[in-house]
């Protein structure tokens, strides 16, 4: 009894398997806790995101020139191309959660992989457009002395305000992608050195919940910020 | 259902306090029990340095000229006291300490859901108190805790971007023991232990868990946003956009409205567990309590516009706001009958934790009363940002959340140490610290009645009779706090030894020997009982 | 888990296959000229979208109806937020009030 009390995650241990935490009775237990668990932080995360969606609805109905303005000032190839990596990387990542269940170690490691680099290639392409509105005078605060032109007729105050819902909804997301980069990260230096079994393997399944979760939350923002009023004129 | 326990001496037992030593096994612990008193330490210190202004701005306030302060240092007074007593005291104070302790144990499960989770939670109010207590040895910060805007984003120079920092620092701490416990009580629940056999302290932890979660990402972000506009010198608030500053008002309150029940609902937990103990009655009306936890946890998230009556948000939002501001009395008010019920033909008896009980009931009702008041959109625009609101909140967050919290402690303390407090010290401590309460903040209604405002240094000369009896009543309520502190600490060494029970209540907590092993129980509860099972024989009848 | 299963491969390449169908579309209707139906649109799409990757790929069909609950009350909550704070921003006209 005292080396269960020196050593409590041993006690009952041995009734449950190893992979099983002591807390919980079973694998069954711990995988579904689990999941529950980050689906609840997902909800924290629709209301975290959320008062930035709150504020935006409010000020583009109240400033649509210059929120249709400032999103013409976006670019929309960019844009899509941004959406359809990360569609990728969701699909890739969706097809790793599979892998790991089935516990095909080099599969699981290669999608991984895949879905980091799709990731990185995402960051990328948005670090680029930010060094573009900096070239372009465009950044609320610290360097905003728009070309008459990049107003598109629209209030500058307005384009500016526009712009502010811009750097932070997508600054907020590419965080969240960061994060995310890093989670996998981890994951698939655990899956290369054979640490993911299909006895643990909701933990790549909690890994996917978030990075559909940061998918989503882009696949509203590019209709948002770089389609307001559509690209026809 | 009840484990033989026997009465052996603490010492040569192995428990959670003595299974491992060091300072390694403590501050990389993961069992929810000594996570419980790592935060039970932190909480503790932020009362006293926001007691500490507290006690600042009473002095101040006995000379109607100021007797003590320049007006921006009492500025910055009440700010930080507003901002460590809610941010760092209040809202994690009965979830961190008591519900970290007790909703594992009171399920029948061997810890939480994700116990590493639980120990990162406490890193991170810690983190989140770092940055705060920055801001306070810097200088300290003089918006008021609700940092509006423009004032906190362009005109003040004080540290609101570390303060701000702080407070969505802490907000993930909140977050994380939110989940913790939702996941818990919904998966691992012993045998047999359904909802509605479940303690009514852990309703009122699920409820509290709801709210942490669903409203303290809107109040991260809110810190996020005046922060950048700081740094920025322009962002979305900043009407020289076109920005509106009542929106940050919006997503502030979003949050703090429904934060101000997640410091009074694991309040009213602990009274529904003293009440139900200390009459030996099972409780009048379980399921109206319990279901009432989850009403308030709701409708606390639709009345936030009642702290922007005059702030120019449209009047027709105010009248939505306000009628739904008196629907969120009723859940509360169905609790209250509902102990007051429990207690009729109880067999009654005064110990320290039902005393302050029972000063909850009668204190939380003239809280809550007064605060009909306030959310009658006419008188408000009275009342608003007069002492009638400190008042107001005073009575419901002190009268009413820290006397359950001491009540909690009091009564959980033997499960918790192992040991007994002075009994008859605690029983003073409760009268000194009531009648302190009263003495300070009553006073306080007729003040904002009669027109004092709020975070003013100075006032005309009239007001003072009032303000010297409320801070003299506030020093007297600093004596009652202090005494418990003593005793308490000086019964983990001193004090009687407990025994598994030593009240006689009713719940799985009190069926494992005190303190409890690191798992919590010698074998896995199966619960086979409705809960509250006391006797009709148990009572003496009157 | 519980679940009653998993999506199979081939279910996950079809609905991969969509949502770069529903990519496409909405990039390519972005240049077409629907007035204010654009945002519509672009906003029904972006929902369908979402509606894939948390049904298939993040399984909530496959799921059990609590976590569903979580994901309902995420947006409830979220409705609840803007819709009051448009109730105070649009109707503050109505009583002469200044709007930004």
């Amino acid at each position: 009894m005292s080396d269960a009390a020196a050593n409590p995650g041993l006690t009952h241990a041995g009734a449950r398997g190893a992979a099983v935490h002591h807390q919980f009775e079973d694998l069954e237990q711990q995988h579904d806790a689990s999941s529950f668990g980050m689906w609840i932080f997902l909800a924290t995360e629709m209301l975290f995101f959320g008062g930035l969606f709150t504020a935006y609805i409010i000020y583009r109905g109240l400033y649509y020139p210059g929120f249709a303005a400032g999103s013409h000032g976006l670019d929309a190839p960019f844009g899509a191309a941004m959406t359809f990596i990360l569609l990728i990387s969701s699909f890739t990542m969706a097809m790793s959660v599979h892998a790991a269940r089935e516990g095909k170690r080099g599969m699981l490691v290669a999608l991984l992989l895949l879905t980091i680099v799709l990731g990185a290639a995402f960051l990328g392409i948005k670090f680029t457009e930010y060094g573009q509105k900096w070239r372009e005078h465009m950044v609320p605060g610290l360097n905003f002395h728009p070309a008459a032109e990049d107003l598109r007729g629209a209030p500058a105050t307005s384009v500016e305000l526009f712009l502010c819902f811009y750097f932070f909804m997508t600054g907020l997301h590419a965080l969240h992608m960061i994060i995310g980069i890093g989670l996998l990260s981890v994951m698939a230096i655990l899956a290369w050195r054979g640490k993911i079994k299909p006895e643990n393997y909701d933990r790549i399944e909690v890994s996917g919940l978030y990075w559909h979760f940061v998918d989503i939350i882009w696949i509203f923002l590019f209709p948002l910020l770089y389609l307001i009023g559509g690209r026809y004129k | 259902m009840s484990t033989a326990v026997a009465e052996v001496p603490v010492e040569s037992r192995v428990h959670y306090l003595n299974a491992s030593y060091g300072i390694k096994s403590w501050l990389l612990t993961t069992d929810h029990k000594r996570i419980a008193l790592l935060y039970l330490a932190s909480i503790t210190v932020m009362f006293f340095i926001g007691g500490a202004a507290a006690v600042m701005m009473r002095l101040h306030l006995i000379e109607p000229a100021g007797a003590l302060l320049e007006p921006e240092t009492y500025n910055k007074l009440f700010t930080m006291h507003g901002v460590v007593m809610v941010f760092f005291f209040l809202i994690p104070s009965i979830p961190a300490t008591l519900g970290n302790f007790l909703v594992p144990m009171m399920i029948g499960a061997r810890d939480l859901a994700f116990p590493r989770l639980n120990l990162l939670s406490w890193y991170v109010y810690m983190t989140g108190a770092a940055f705060t207590l920055y801001a306070l040895i810097s200088g300290g910060v003089d918006t008021g805790w609700t940092f509006y805007t423009p004032l906190s984003t362009h005109y003040v120079t004080t540290h609101v971007i570390a303060t701000a920092l702080g407070v969505f620092i802490t907000g993930f701490s909140s977050i994380l023991t939110g989940l913790n416990f939702i996941v818990t009580i919904h998966k691992m629940r012993a045998p047999g232990m359904t909802w509605k056999r479940m303690p009514l302290f852990l309703w009122a932890m699920y409820a509290t868990s709801v709210i942490f979660v669903l409203g303290t990402p809107v109040i991260a972000v809110s810190m996020i946003l005046i922060g950048a506009e700081r740094l920025l010198h322009v962002g979305i608030f900043d009407p020289a956009l076109g920005g509106d500053p009542v929106l940050f008002q919006h997503l502030f309150w979003f949050y703090s409205h429904p934060a101000v029940y997640i410091m009074i609902l694991p309040g009213m937990g602990v009274v529904s567990e003293l009440v139900t103990c200390f009459s030996k009655k099972k409780p009048f009306g379980y399921l109206f309590i319990a279901y009432s936890s989850l009403a308030i946890a709701l409708i606390s998230f639709f009345v936030w516009g009642h702290h922007m009556f005059v702030s120019s948000q449209s009047v027709y939002a105010g009248f939505i706001f306000s009628a739904l501001s008196f629907a969120v009395a009723i859940p509360s008010a169905i609790k209250v009958f509902n102990w007051t019920a429990t207690l009729y033909q109880g067999s009654i008896s005064y110990d320290a934790p039902m005393l302050y009980a029972l000063g909850f009931i009668g204190l939380f009702t003239m809280g809550g009363l007064t605060g009909l008041f306030l959310a009658t959109l006419a008188t408000d625009v009275h009342l608003h940002d007069t002492y009638f609101v400190i008042a107001h909140f005073h009575y419901i967050m002190v009268g009413g959340a820290v006397m359950a919290y001491m009540g909690g402690l009091h009564f959980w303390w033997p499960k918790i140490t192992g040991r007994l407090y002075h009994d008859a010290w605690a029983r003073v401590a409760a009268f000194i610290i009531f009648i302190g309460f009263n003495l300070t903040f009553f006073p306080q209604y007729m003040l904002g009645y009669l027109g004092m405002p709020r975070r003013y240094a100075v006032y005309p000369a009239e007001f003072q009779v009032l303000n010297v009896m409320s801070s003299a009543g506030a020093s007297i309520l600093g004596v009652g706090y202090l005494i418990p502190f003593i005793y308490l600490l000086w019964s983990i060494r001193y004090g009687p030894i407990a025994g598994p029970n030593p009240w006689g209540a009713k719940g799985l907590e009190w069926e494992t020997p005190s303190p409890p092993p690191t798992d919590n129980f010698e074998e896995p509860p199966i619960v086979a009982e409705e809960p509250y099972g006391y006797a009709e024989q148990e009572r003496a009848h009157v | 888990m519980s679940a009653p299963g998993s999506p199979s491969v081939r279910t996950y390449v079809l609905v991969f296959v969509a949502l770069l169908i529903l990519a496409a579309a909405t990039t390519a209707i972005a240049y077409v000229d629907l007035g204010p139906f654009n945002t519509v649109v672009a906003l029904a799409i972006a929902s369908i979208k979402a509606s894939l990757v948390g049904l298939f790929f993040m399984h909530l069909l496959y799921t059990r109806g609590l976590t569903r609950i979580v994901v309902l009350a995420g947006f409830f909550w979220l409705a609840l937020m803007v819709s009051f704070t448009l109730a105070d921003v649009f109707t503050r006209h109505w009583v002469g009030l200044p709007s930004p």
